[in-house]
């Protein structure tokens, strides 16, 4: 089980480089910590939206609604949980918070963030990666620039493939 | 043939760094086991019973010469001479060494190919029709729609942890030869009145421990939406399937437990985000696609020589049997698709040596524009060989073994790797399929019994897909002994159906007499003409438990 007591990320990659992290996180689903800032469980940041000093984790299996990314739009920043590094569903959130729900603001990985994850992560939205405490940073790095080329259309490039290739009448 | 430009070629190089750094890492400690795991699955890398065991991909069953050349070479240098291809169109060694599966991607690349998402709970390998382009039931040639899904499911950085395997087969025919009912989603293409393109769209179906037929999603899809909607299915399934019991993580399950009215009605919620978004297709984009599969230049087979072609068959019966059998109509006068028989007693289902497939290779540039395609019942295709050659082509074939005038009939039984190799199974498979061969190897007797499709799996897994085979076999295991349960009535093609299990299981040696005595009661039964699969249909299961349990 997760160290139920608030811990500041040992290594966070902000846009890619390293950052030290002023930010605790707090799993403690019962109360709210001492800690300022500090990232809590969603249902707790809900009830205490106007402390600046607090921002969300999700779940991995938050419901996503308009709703709650109603809410959610004013927060600092917005963490999301891998409670395991196979649990995919952390990807469709940050994309759906970035994509559908406009959120500007930092999306951060916590949990179960691997080196081999940061490349997808960082198309699907998230701009904030805290790292699992084993993870060493210059794989991180050199992990996360492993592609130069995607087919898909992400976060970080609207246009598809197909579309590129006819844009630059490269269809061969 | 899809060739790949300047986009692909860096792709498919980086990914090979990538795992080569992935690889340095998990030798020298720095990956552990369990995360390794799914980084070596996504390219291909299995640890199996004996030995590691790579899945290469075929997209869509479709190789070239030079390919099969390579994995040629690459099966002699890296392995023991021969590779196994699989149902899902891919190509299988057995015996690579785990240090060496950087470079041996690194020299699939190098003639454009690889093994990303071959494995793990991922979107796999698109399969598709063995006759695409060529066939004359077709209606819209699926590979090049194949290739937009193929680009579209590479590395997409949503769904590279779904809940489980994730496969989608492919058809653009009237009649179905990638059996798109038990795919977790299965696409249809067809034209509407206007003449344009529409996808029906399945979804739930799937083999493995609880084997299911797809439900429609939707009938009617506009081809310009293809990518976006799938997307929506595959991110509901990313969100809702189950993902705290491996064994209802399928997409199935989800689609059973919501019933296709709410699986359709989230998907559509979903996709009304999506629709028009970056992934629609336009023409253009279409167009580019198709500009890959042109109609190779076939010269024109005049009259005379289709006539002798026809002379040469009527008078010698060996000809007559392979042409009967293994030579496929195409759309071209003139011009017919030969399916090369990879069951020979000699050699397991599906299996190959690296001497054959440069042979074949040299057969495809002779006889077909050197082109290959590997089909789902583990055969190999020529898919444009001119009728005059024909005879040319059969007697290469023969001596290389692969002229076994037995395509669709019960000697042609599909059989997954099993026991032999395989970590997961119960069972052997390979023996059981050669006991077969073996016991019913006169040709007229395997004539008389017609289309039969028999299929092994050594587990629940059904890499087989046992439940399709109008016979399927089963490895189960009974307190540490390996047993076999035979299923009866499964089809894969357009009426699909899952087979029904006889009854209790029998020893391996029983097996060849239970099929013998199952094959009785068809032949005793059946009315003019009718397959094994429809007098089965017509009289039920009973005649056949009953004699069998005798
Ligand atoms: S069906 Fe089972 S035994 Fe056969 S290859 Fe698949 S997992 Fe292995």
């Amino acid at each position: 089980m997760p160290d139920q007591q608030p811990t500041v990320a040992r290594t966070l990659l902000k846009k890619g480089q390293p950052e030290t992290d002023t930010w605790a996180l707090s799993r403690d689903s019962e109360a709210l910590p001492e800690q300022r800032p500090a990232i809590v469980p969603l249902a707790l940041w809900l009830d205490a939206k106007e402390d600046s000093g607090l921002a969300p984790w999700l779940p991995s299996d938050t419901a996503l609604d308009s709703e709650l990314a109603k809410e959610l739009a004013s927060a600092p920043r917005i963490a999301i949980d891998f409670p395991a590094f196979t649990d995919g569903r952390g990807y469709t959130l940050a994309r759906m918070l970035r994509e559908r729900f406009g959120y500007q603001g930092e999306i951060r990985a916590i949990g179960d963030v691997l080196v081999d994850q940061l490349y997808y992560m960082s198309r699907c939205g998230f701009d904030a990666l805290a790292l699992r405490d084993d993870q060493l940073l210059e794989d991180a790095q050199r992990a996360l620039g492993a592609f130069s080329v995607s087919y898909q259309p992400g976060v970080d490039t609207k246009e598809a493939l197909f579309e590129r290739r006819l844009r630059e009448g490269n269809h061969s | 043939m899809y060739r790949y430009d300047n986009y692909d070629q860096t792709l498919v190089d980086e990914r090979v760094t990538q795992f080569r750094d992935q690889m340095t890492r998990y030798l020298d400690g720095r990956l552990g086991e369990e995360e390794f795991r799914p980084l070596r699955l996504q390219n291909g890398l299995y640890i199996q019973k004996y030995a590691p065991m790579l899945r290469i991909a075929i997209p869509y069953g479709m190789l070239s010469s030079d390919q099969l050349r390579r994995l040629a070479s690459i099966a002699r240098r890296y392995d023991r001479g021969y590779g196994h291809f699989s149902t899902r169109q891919n190509l299988q060694l057995n015996w690579p060494a785990i240090e060496t599966v950087p470079d041996i991607l690194g020299e699939l690349a190098e003639v454009q190919m690889h093994a990303i998402q071959t494995s793990g709970n991922c979107i796999r390998n698109t399969t598709s029709d063995q006759f695409a382009g060529i066939a004359a039931d077709e209606v819209e040639d699926p590979r090049p729609w194949c290739e937009l899904i193929r680009q579209w499911s590479t590395l997409h950085p949503e769904f590279a942890f779904l809940p489980r395997k994730f496969k989608i087969a492919v058809t653009g025919a009237s009649s179905d030869r990638a059996a798109i009912q038990v795919h977790d989603i299965g696409l249809r293409l067809w034209r509407d009145d206007e003449g344009e393109v529409r996808v029906r769209v399945l979804a739930g179906g799937g083999l493995g421990r609880t084997p299911m037929i797809g439900d429609v999603v939707r009938d009617d899809l506009p081809w310009k939406h293809l990518l976006t909607y799938l997307e929506a299915c595959v991110r509901v399934y990313n969100q809702f399937g189950r993902r705290d019991n491996k064994f209802k993580a399928r997409i199935k399950i989800l689609v059973k437990a919501l019933g296709i009215e709410e699986f359709r009605r989230r998907v559509d919620a979903e996709w009304e985000h999506l629709k028009d978004g970056p992934q629609t297709l336009t023409p253009a984009a279409v167009e580019a696609a198709k500009t890959h599969f042109p109609e190779p230049e076939r010269r024109p087979v005049s009259d005379e020589a289709i006539a002798a072609y026809e002379q040469q068959r009527q008078e010698d019966r060996a000809l007559a049997r392979f042409v009967t059998n293994n030579v496929t109509d195409h759309k071209v006068a003139g011009y017919k698709a030969v399916t090369l028989s990879l069951k020979r007693r000699e050699l397991a289902p599906g299996d190959v040596t690296s001497d054959q497939m440069e042979a074949v290779a040299d057969l495809a540039e002779r006889f077909s524009f050197g082109e290959v395609r590997v089909t789902h019942e583990q055969n190999l295709v020529l898919s444009d060989v001119p009728v005059d050659q024909m005879v040319a082509l059969w007697q290469a074939l023969d001596e290389l073994g692969m002229a076994n005038p037995t395509v669709g009939t019960l000697n042609d039984i599909i059989c997954c790797p099993g026991g032999d190799f395989c970590g997961l199974a119960n069972a052997v498979s390979i023996p059981i399929a050669q006991a077969l061969q073996e016991r019913f190897e006169d040709l007229d007797f395997l004539y008389d019994l017609g289309p039969l499709d028999l299929n092994i799996s050594g587990c629940m897994n059904a890499c087989g897909h046992h439940h399709v085979g109008h016979i399927g076999i089963l490895g189960v295991d009974k307190k540490g002994e390996e047993y076999y349960q035979v299923s009866l009535g499964g089809n894969s093609t357009d009426d699909a159906s899952l087979g029904k299990i006889l009854g209790p299981s029998f020893y391996r040696e029983d097996v060849p007499d239970v099929i013998d005595k199952v094959l009785k009661v068809y032949v005793e039964s059946r009315h003019a003409d009718e397959r094994f699969l429809d007098t089965y249909r017509r009289i039920g299961i009973k005649p056949f438990k009953e004699r069998v349990y005798a």
